[in-house]
């Protein structure tokens, strides 16, 4: 099966380029792109790209698979239709071939202080949770940061400095959402300008592409019924 | 380096007004169009004088009047929205969009004048 993978060696390369490997894959496998990136690397070792614990959890190896944003090692080669077209992450400086900087994109969790915050007396033992408080907050804690959804989000590629991108928003309302923290009018009020969260035009391509399954649409929409019951 | 982000031109510097007056304003245009789609399917086919008659109503003209000024705050929301994603230099961003306001208040004092001729 033939992969066309985008490389580019900042030190070496002018400009990126796309280069094809073939690799040999039974018609009945079930390997993931993971896997095949591997191999070809078993081949040409000068390939570059992230990936840690191979079963979607880790959110390193998010990269752009024929077209759509996935992490390769929870993506099936059986799913793809061939050639299998390889490039980084959207939108996001390439260090090298597949390998991205996120610097940015840290940035911007970074600012919706994703962290607990109360201000209440510290109790002797846990904050507890009634079952109904802990569901609030069920696909909002699952989120491993991979960037597939803001590094295809046409508004953070428009705005990538001032909207904060879906990834990041959808960590602000895990914990706008939860009973534990008691800094909400805080939070919703440094996203009420105009571009933190409300440059999203509801495009949902977060949506589509999560590896997760989440639906940062949803939470950016919970954001902003909450500012509004707020009244802010 | 993210710093509170300046929001120069829009409406109301206020990302939640902002929106919120997009959506009310839309609501309200819907139902503006749709009442004349109505009307001009019920009188077809129109002529000069049922358009006048229907203008002739005071109730018309308000929500003429209103239905003018939603459309201008939806128009400087969403023209913002659209400029501020594509024209990157901020003194052309800065001139388009004075083009822009000039012209949604010259076509809301130019409907005003319209209905007004019309009384």
């Amino acid at each position: 099966m033939r992969f066309s993978i985008y490389r580019y060696n900042p030190e070496a390369d002018k400009k990126p380029y796309m280069k094809d490997y073939e690799v040999d894959i039974p018609s009945d496998s079930d390997m993931m792109v993971l896997e095949a990136l591997l191999k070809i690397k078993e081949k040409d070792e000068t390939l570059a790209f992230r990936a840690s614990c191979r079963e979607g959890v880790c959110g390193s190896d998010g990269m752009n698979i024929n077209g759509l944003n996935r992490l390769a090692c929870t993506t099936a080669i059986s799913s793809l239709k061939p050639p299998i077209v390889i490039r980084p992450l959207v939108n996001m400086p390439v260090i090298r071939d597949l390998v991205v900087d996120f610097t940015l994109f840290f940035k911007q969790y970074e600012r919706v202080q994703p962290y607990l915050q109360n201000n209440d007396e510290t109790p002797q033992t846990e904050r507890l949770q009634s079952p109904q408080e802990r569901a609030k907050i069920d696909g909002l804690i699952d989120c491993i940061l991979c960037a597939c959804c803001t590094s295809f989000c046409p508004s953070s590629w428009w705005n990538p400095e001032k909207f904060i991108g879906p990834a990041g928003l959808l960590w602000a309302y895990r914990f706008i959402q939860d009973s534990r923290d008691t800094a909400t009018d805080e939070r919703l009020a440094n996203l009420e300008d105009p571009f933190s969260v409300f440059r999203c035009r509801t495009i949902m391509n977060c949506t589509v592409v999560c590896p997760k399954n989440l639906n940062p649409s949803a939470a950016i929409a919970g954001i902003r019924r909450k500012m509004a019951e707020k009244g802010s | 380096m993210v710093n509170k982000p300046t929001s120069d031109m829009s409406l109301t510097a206020n990302g939640l007004r902002d929106w919120l007056i997009q959506r009310f304003s839309a609501i309200i245009l819907a139902i503006y169009f749709l009442v004349i789609v109505i009307f001009l399917l019920i009188h077809s086919p129109i002529n000069f004088i049922t358009l006048k008659n229907l203008f002739a109503h005071l109730w018309m003209q308000v929500f003429s009047i209103i239905t003018l000024l939603c459309l201008i705050f939806h128009a400087w929301v969403g023209i913002w929205t659209v400029i501020t994603d594509y024209i990157k230099p901020v003194f052309l961003r800065i001139f388009i969009q004075l083009l822009i306001i000039l012209s949604l208040f010259i076509y809301f004092f130019w409907g005003i004048e319209v209905l007004w001729r019309l009384i």
